[in-house]
């Protein structure tokens, strides 16, 4: 787990119940950076129908480069919150080129190759991050105003991921009536239900898939760039998230917008609270859950039920 | 009675495909369905053979029950099906097509150590004449014409030996010679081995030309039932069908 | 017919004569091109000829080499009952995980399998008494009968060839043929009278006891086991080398796994950057070459005066 959780190392009365809060706040605060990649994800599998292996390594580059802008932005005011959008913007235009001059190339073939393709983005990222910046480890100091905490109970919880946990919902309350009410948000959710028809109705399709992945790409890099105050900049973080990301998006329902909220929370919850009622399971625990939802539910708790 | 379909009702999240269709088809005949698109006749089709699952209704096939049985349970007890798209093996041979049906009629699908190629050379052979595609026993069928890929199709409903056979636009996207063709070939082999035949078709000249029975499905619904004569004279189906004051 | 026996009759026979170059290297090369050349063709018999895409196919491979391993160190049990138990519980566990995963399909099959092989990677990884855990389970004796490396070696290319010789005869046969109707077509082949899914889940079980034995005799070759062959990336490697082979060829993935095995060795002699050669390369073949190395060998031997 990236974030610097506590282990609760006695095993004998009831743990105190303020720590548990602020375990449980750390889960909503880890589900919140999940949801954002995670919610991109759902959106390029709904739309592009690719389920996009290189997305936890878009979130990787979005921290290492939030990284990179704060120190070239060393001093300014505000440097912080600009390096987040340099750096989420940088991915969402690498997300486009990918989309736009490789991927959109395999879209005739079958859905393996897509995926392989992806997979193959996932070698040569990771690489790249280290070529350019080395096997060490960064960290980003956190926005001046946002460096205290606010005590919970008796506890005292970091100010940042507080906001963290109020910027999520709103994200994805932004992101949501983008998708209802803009001419672009329609399109997209005409796209998810019917490719072919849109083509024919002379909407620019190719256009549409390269917006998408833009926005998908950005989200992830808008992740990567938020958690680098409170997580590692280290060379794993993109395979590690990923899987979390599919667990996500499996459990609340690929290409549900709600329900990968939803699986964040979930997610999020278990991999606070599930290592203190089982240690030793907690690592199987989540993806036994994911296996669970795809063996009883595999539309997941909120996508649209498979017909036959 | 070789099939009798009860009160089918089928809908998808809220609109209603199939209300309460009801007919029966003595073994034998040669009985076409008709109505506009979205009438439901391809959805009445999968419902026979088991690819949807059907809401409310029965299915019976010669005094079985087959409601909701899998679809090939239904192929097993005799009944055979072409597709409205086409649909074949694209990257096996024209010759592999046929021989995989003629493989699994024969029940030898589970056989594990012998070379396929020997399997059923002269059964295989016979249906490919039959179909007239006996000099394209070795072409990649993917690449054969359209109509080449439909003759394939009925080659491959023909392997398992229906003794029901359903047929959805089997003249969809022909010439008028190759629909001929077509149509002289069904009703050659349809008498031949004594089956009954059920298609759906838009092309009204063949419906009306080959059909002793007719139905006319529309909105789900069977608004009419009889020779093609009675059909042709029905007031309800010449407004539906075939626009008012014709 | 003969045509397509002395090619692989003239390899086994340059195979054989491979430890008679006295070079440790290329007796271990041997092996491991072996091992994983099996591990490949048991993959393609889901992959290439039934189209079904695992991504956990890593699963059966390291529950052979722990089952083997562990008996063999822990229970003394000798290596022939060892290694039939590895098959044997490859092919069981194939069965029950094949259960669940045939029920779906596309992304949510591969998604499953994933799961899968994560569930017990997470096993093998906590499961220290039996296994230990992420320190590995090492000090794995070596058969007495095979006491020398060229013995061992001999060993696998008997073992190899003959699950390759008994896997053509099946891929060849009246079930091997519905498997690729099934690939092509699994809506018409249930109506030719298939119950497909039946067929998938035998395919399945196959290619797990296949995969199993791949793995124990990796085990016994590294005097080794470590969780990490069970991990995600070891199923994507696995499926590449199939993809760089062929799939639709039967001797095409053990020319993917000769290929990049050897490739592999060369690279990380000079630069520790494979991974992004292999992202390269991976990228490269998909978009030029979709039948992999064979796929490119059958389509330049059939052009002259081709009859296709």
């Amino acid at each position: 787990m990236p974030l610097r959780l506590s282990l609760f190392r006695g095993n004998k009365a009831m743990p105190d119940p303020s720590f548990l809060l602020l375990q449980s706040l750390n889960g909503l605060t880890y589900a919140m950076f999940l949801f954002l990649i995670a919610s991109g994800l759902s959106l390029i599998f709904g739309i592009l129908g690719i389920l996009n292996f290189a997305h936890g390594s878009l979130y990787m580059l979005g921290a290492y480069f939030t990284q990179q802008f704060v120190s070239l932005f060393i001093d300014a005011p505000g440097q912080f919150w600009w390096a987040v959008l340099f750096a989420s913007l940088t991915i969402a235009a690498i997300g486009a080129v990918i989309e736009r001059f490789f991927l959109s190339h395999l879209y005739a073939r079958e859905e393996l190759y897509q995926l392989l393709f992806t997979y193959a983005l996932v070698l040569i990222l990771a690489d790249f991050a280290k070529i350019i910046w080395g096997t060490g480890q960064f960290s980003v100091s956190r926005p001046a105003l946002l460096k205290g905490a606010v005590p919970i109970l008796d506890q005292f919880f970091p100010t940042y991921n507080v906001v963290i946990i109020f910027l999520g919902p709103c994200i994805a309350f932004t992101f949501w009536f983008t998708l209802l009410r803009t001419r672009w948000g329609r399109k997209i959710r005409a796209a998810a239900l019917d490719r072919e028809m849109l083509s024919s109705l002379g909407v620019h399709v190719n256009r549409l898939f390269t917006v998408v992945f833009f926005i998908g790409a950005w989200m992830a890099g808008l992740g990567g760039a938020l958690v680098s105050p409170v997580s590692a900049i280290v060379p794993g973080m993109d395979v590690e998230v990923i899987i979390n990301a599919f667990i996500v998006v499996v459990i609340g329902g690929l290409g549900s917008f709600w329900g990968t909220f939803l699986g964040s929370l979930i997610v999020g919850q278990v991999y606070a609270l599930g290592i203190l009622v089982f240690p030793r399971l907690s690592l199987a625990f989540i993806y036994v859950l994911m296996a669970l939802v795809l063996i009883i539910r595999p539309w997941g708790l909120l996508g649209r039920p498979l017909q036959r | 009675m070789i099939l009798g379909v009860e009160k089918a009702r089928k809908s998808f999240d809220g609109f209603v495909a199939i209300n309460g269709v009801s007919f029966s088809l003595q073994k034998g005949e040669i009985c076409s369905i008709i109505g506009p698109n979205g009438a439901g006749k391809t959805t009445l089709f999968n419902l026979i053979t088991g690819h949807l699952r059907i809401d409310e209704g029965k299915l019976i096939f010669k005094d079985q029950d087959i409601t909701n049985r899998r679809p090939y349970q239904i192929c097993r007890l005799g009944v055979g099906r072409s597709f409205q798209r086409t649909n074949i093996f694209p990257r096996l041979t024209v010759y592999q097509n046929i021989q995989a049906a003629v493989l699994v009629h024969r029940g030898r699908s589970f056989t594990f150590f012998q070379p396929v190629d020997s399997f059923f050379r002269k059964e295989t052979e016979e249906i490919l004449g039959r179909v007239g595609l006996k000099e394209y026993g070795e072409t990649v069928s993917g690449s054969l014409s359209y109509g080449f890929q439909k003759q394939l199709e009925l080659g491959i409903a023909l392997a398992s030996e229906p003794e029901l056979l359903l047929l959805d636009e089997p003249t969809a996207g022909m010439s008028t010679q190759e629909t001929h063709q077509t149509m002289e070939l069904i009703g050659k082999i349809t008498r031949e081995k004594g089956l009954t035949l059920l298609f759906t078709e838009h092309d009204m000249e063949v419906v009306f030309s080959i059909s002793q029975r007719i139905m006319v499905l529309h909105q789900g619904r069977l608004i009419a039932e009889g020779t093609p004569e009675e059909v042709r004279r029905n007031p309800e189906v010449q407004k539906v069908y075939l626009g008012e004051g014709r | 017919m003969s045509k397509e026996n002395w090619v692989p009759l003239l390899f086994i026979f340059l195979l054989l004569c491979i430890p008679l170059t006295e070079s440790r290297f290329y007796v271990f090369l041997g092996t491991d091109i072996l091992i994983f050349g099996l591990f490949a063709v048991s993959l393609n018999l889901l992959l290439g000829y039934t189209g079904l895409v695992s991504f956990g196919h890593a699963t059966y491979f390291g529950i052979g080499a722990y089952t083997c391993a562990i008996l063999m160190k822990k229970a003394s049990v000798p290596f022939p009952l060892a290694f039939a138990a590895a098959g044997a519980l490859g092919g069981i566990s194939a069965l029950i995980i094949g259960f669940f995963c045939v029920r779906l399909t596309k992304v949510y099959f591969a998604m499953l399998t994933l799961a899968f092989s994560q569930i017990v990677w997470a096993m093998a990884f906590k499961w220290n008494s039996l296994t230990g855990g992420d320190n590995g389970f090492v000090g794995v004796p070596f058969p007495q009968f095979l006491d020398s490396k060229v013995l061992f070696y001999y060993f696998t290319l008997g073992v190899v060839a003959g699950s390759l010789f008994l896997l053509r005869k099946v891929v060849n046969s009246p079930f091997g043929r519905i498997l690729t109707t099934i690939r092509e077509n699994p809506e018409r082949t249930e109506f030719i009278g298939i119950h497909v899914k039946l067929f998938q889940l035998v395919a399945f079980m196959i290619s797990g006891v296949f995969a199993a034995m791949a793995g124990a005799l990796f085990g016994i070759f590294n005097h080794s086991v470590f969780p990490d062959i069970l991990f995600w990336p070891a199923s994507a490697e696995v499926l590449i080398m199939t993809l760089l082979g062929g799939i639709y060829s039967f001797f095409g993935p053990i020319v993917g796994a000769a290929v990049l095995l050897f490739v592999r060795m060369q690279v990380t002699s000079y630069t520790e950057h494979w991974p992004v050669i292999l992202g390269f390369t991976l990228a490269f073949l998909l978009f030029f070459f979709p039948g992999g190395i064979m796929g490119f060998l059958q389509a330049r031997i059939a052009r002259p005066g081709g009859n296709r």
